[in-house]
């Protein structure tokens, strides 16, 4: 799960998230006691339709001022390390 | 007690106008406050990650050149002191997270944005729990944030700092974000106002985000009054979030002093076990207050309320471990350094920037989404989202509003809860359900309970926020609520 969650977790780490997360999951189980059979799951509250702007292009940020944060900058790009070792 | 402390925002601001304070003194003596409580370490609240050097540190809107801070606007100057986790153009914003320390946004968010371009100034960026993943703002790389009822206490949280620096006295108002109940609960905490608007009525551009569906600004504030007026400058629909909308109507602050006729609905489910015994005796006082002043007490019922917090603790982690994935070390924050490859830089980075309620929270949420479990969590938690949110649609076809207690405790001590998570997310049990369903609610202090503040929780159905302030101001004139006693 870690590795999914692209987390990395040290030996001491893991014992007490395994115990915290069980506890809280025992907890979220009592759902599964609920009848929600039909009922119709919701992902939003606000109804939406036709929320799309006109696709027209418009000025966006300099290049300069979107790399100014970054950790490593190579080649007017992010630099990132490569992906294989 | 200084005449300029004793000052609400929309006082302030009638002061300024009529010529009887300047703006400039008023920033002056907020940002001596600020700087005090910042520059005192160990001996003070902790409310701040940053304090303005002047009111001309207040960012443009957006991304824009024109300066910011327009004092002849409606605000006039008004000093605002605004969470960490809204991107602020060149100021440090870092959603109490090691992961962004020292980033400096090249925008502004919008709810920022909207109230400096009414006039309001930046005076300084609050604590919070790291990506407003907490109760306590003991969860913030900057260390706690300490009440000032108690300074052996937590303030709540997420918005702790927030709630802490308005409750002080270190700012006359502060913006702050609910996602489960991160403004109403420390406002409880810390006997202040605290407003969570209806789910899209405020912009989220610019806000780092913890759970999309459920994010929204709002303000904390002294009094009822201020925290309409906050909110009347912030509402609206904003292009660069596709989930705000127009607001019906333009929001008013709260007139009359009665109550007569308006149906207040007492759900049981959320008025009874698990609330502390002095937190429901101050409850019931108000009520009594209410029922005087003229409204009509109704016992509701909100049969799926009691399963929110379980739901609430399955979608909001879901979204975080999408949302948070962003943290990845390559465009901005801290990077772990000698990584061997990107995916070690990835993992390695996210270990040492994200602190452990942030890492326990992807983790569930990851685990949630992932296949096989996704029905089971995800997708049960969503159809009780839709019971929750029909739960209200009936009770507000009887009732005009909703109260409970906004927290089911006073504020606990500090390290209390941080050994168990669980305990700490039952602190969410009566803010989360409106959450869950968009629609507005408001804690405002309405007694003491061992001498620290209890609140009260009214909630609404969508865009009845003004209806909702009125009862609110009603019952604050009754109740005259003495929050002196925190200043620092």
């Amino acid at each position: 799960m870690a590795r999914l969650a692209r987390l990395q977790l040290g030996e001491q780490e893991l014992e007490p998230m395994a115990r915290e997360l069980s506890a809280v999951l025992d907890h979220i189980a009592k759902i599964a006691e609920l009848d929600l059979e039909g009922v119709a799951p919701t992902s939003h509250v606000v109804e939406l339709t036709g929320a799309l702007r006109a696709d027209e292009p418009r000025p966006s940020l300099e290049r300069e001022i979107a790399l100014a944060q970054a950790p490593a900058v190579d080649d007017d790009g992010f630099a990132v390390p490569s992906p294989q070792a | 007690m200084s005449d300029l402390l004793e000052l609400t925002a929309a006082r302030a601001a009638a002061a300024i106008e009529r010529g009887e304070v300047g703006a400039e003194e008023l920033f002056a003596f907020y940002r001596e406050r600020a700087q005090r409580d910042a520059g005192a370490s160990g001996d003070g609240l902790n409310c701040f990650t940053w304090v303005a050097d002047g009111p001309a540190d207040t960012p443009s809107p957006g991304w824009g050149k024109e300066p910011g801070g327009a004092a002849g606007g409606p605000l006039l100057g008004v000093p605002l002191a605004v969470k960490d986790l809204f991107c602020t153009k060149g100021v440090p914003s870092q959603s109490g997270s090691r992961i962004l320390e020292g980033y400096r946004p090249p925008y502004t968010a919008s709810a920022v944005g909207k109230l400096t371009g009414a006039g309001a100034t930046l005076l300084a960026k609050t604590n919070q729990d790291e990506f407003a993943m907490g109760s306590s703002t003991e969860n913030s790389a900057y260390g706690p944030t300490l009440n000032p009822w108690d300074r052996a206490r937590v303030p709540g949280g997420s918005s702790g700092g927030s709630a802490a620096a308005v409750a002080a006295g270190l700012a006359p108002w502060a913006l702050g974000t609910d996602t489960g109940g991160s403004i109403r609960q420390p406002a409880a905490l810390c006997g202040i106002v605290g407003l969570k608007p209806t789910y899209g009525s405020v912009s989220r551009y610019g806000m780092i985000a913890f759970a999309s569906s459920l994010d929204q600004a709002g303000p904390l504030t002294r009094d009822v009054t201020d925290a309409a007026l906050m909110l009347r400058h912030m509402v609206g629909r904003d292009g660069c979030d596709a989930t705000s909308l127009q607001f019906p109507h333009e929001v008013e602050l709260p007139r009359g002093e009665r109550l007569d006729g308006v149906r207040l609905g007492v759900p049981a489910e959320l008025t009874g076990e698990g609330i502390e015994a002095g937190v429901l005796s101050a409850f019931r006082a108000a009520l009594e207050r209410a029922e005087e002043l003229g409204a009509e007490l109704h016992e509701i019922a909100l049969p799926h309320a009691p399963h929110g917090l379980s739901a609430y603790y399955v979608l909001a982690p879901a979204e975080a471990s999408s949302n948070l994935a962003r943290f990845d070390g390559v465009r901005y924050g801290a990077r772990a350094q000698d990584a061997t490859d990107l995916l070690d830089m990835y993992t390695r980075t996210r270990h040492d920037g994200f602190g452990a309620e942030v890492k326990r929270r992807i983790m569930l949420g990851t685990y949630a989404l992932s296949s096989g479990y996704y029905d089971a969590y995800y997708g049960r938690a969503q159809r009780v989202r839709t019971k929750i949110a029909e739960d209200f649609a009936t009770a507000f076809a009887a009732v005009d509003l909703i109260v409970t207690p906004t927290a089911p405790t006073v504020a606990f001590k500090l390290g209390e809860k941080t050994g168990d998570p669980l305990s700490m997310y039952l602190n969410d049990y009566c803010t989360v359900p409106m959450s869950l369903a968009g629609i507005p609610a408001i804690s405002i202090p309405c007694g003491l309970s061992e001498g620290l503040p209890v609140g009260l929780q009214l909630a609404g159905p969508a865009f009845s926020e003004s209806r909702m302030l009125d009862a609110a101001y009603a019952l604050e004139t009754a109740l005259q609520f003495d929050g002196s006693g925190a200043y620092a």
